[in-house]
């Protein structure tokens, strides 16, 4: 059943755009793909001479709920789970996208924007994925 | 100039993620819970990026440098292994436990979210956990830029 009463397309399609023109952006100039995991995990574990752009990157993703607020308001923020699902979740994240070398970013958005047949796969495995741990932990 | 290009690119897409209601745990899990109340908001979110994206990439494959001068960085593996699907699916069930992916974790953690916080660290660990293991079995296992930069240039 759909929950009508969260539904939010306009605001979730411009919000979409948005990642789409920043995706764009990091393309075009910089030569790269706009995969977050990909991004911070070379700053984690591979320190190859191309530290500037990620830091650079990472620091705009971390000014921009203050941007945000200065537009639009505080930013909404629920997280329903506990410290210790936290601390679960975020090893397995960490772990996970590294092993797959991409996230919802890497290969849901830029991957399957490049048609990618592997950014495929691997954006129907996280969300079946995430379907089922939902089904049965929710 | 290159490094305040990639600062605009994460700012955007971090208003971006904010906006779409992706940064929101609560309406992740909801879009996640496709049996019950199932909110489809985050298919439009996609729908948005991916419009652009196509585009763009479309653009940036004919293009050996980037605008800025740097050399154009396309992932160029095509193998589809048990490293991608597993990885996925842990990934996936993090995602679903938390409402967390990695782009609105760091978001979130911008906008003082102690929770969000602790779940970038632990991501952060994560990865540091792979590295680990993978400099010690499979230096191959380094991600898709890694390999397109060998591809380009042998000396790195």
């Amino acid at each position: 059943m759909i929950d009508w009463q969260h539904f939010t397309p306009w605001a979730s399609l411009a919000g979409g755009i948005l990642i789409g023109v920043a995706a764009a952006m990091l393309v075009l100039l910089n030569g790269r793909v706009a995969g977050i995991s990909g991004i911070v995990g070379g700053l984690v574990g591979a320190w190859r001479g191309d530290v500037a752009w990620r830091v650079a990157f990472v620091l705009g993703l971390l000014v921009s709920p203050a941007l945000y607020a200065f537009i639009q308001g505080r930013p909404v923020v629920r997280i329903e789970a506990g410290w210790g699902t936290l601390v679960l979740a975020g090893v397995l994240v960490g772990v996970g996208t590294s092993y797959a070398s991409g996230c919802t970013s890497g290969h849901g958005v830029c991957g399957l924007s490049r048609l990618s047949p592997r950014s495929l796969v691997a954006t129907l495995a996280f969300m079946a994925a995430g379907m089922l741990t939902v089904l049965f932990t929710r | 100039m290159n490094a305040i290009a990639a600062f605009a690119a994460g700012l955007v897409f971090g208003v971006g993620l904010i906006l779409s209601g992706m940064s929101d745990p609560s309406k992740v899990i909801g879009f996640l819970d496709v049996t019950r109340a199932w909110d489809p908001s985050l298919a439009f979110v996609m729908a948005g990026a991916i419009l652009v994206g196509f585009f763009a990439f479309a653009l940036a494959r004919r293009r050996s440098e980037a605008f800025l001068g740097d050399a154009m960085q396309l992932p160029q593996r095509r193998d589809i292994d048990a490293r991608l699907i597993g990885g996925s699916i842990v990934f996936g069930i993090g995602w679903g436990l938390a409402g967390f992916c990695p782009g609105p974790a760091v978001v979130s953690f911008g906008s003082g979210q102690d929770k969000a916080a602790v779940f970038v660290v632990a991501m952060l660990a994560g990865m540091a956990l792979y590295y680990g293991l993978a400099s010690r079995n499979d230096v191959s296992a380094l991600d898709d830029a890694a390999s397109a930069q060998k591809k380009k240039n042998p000396a790195v």
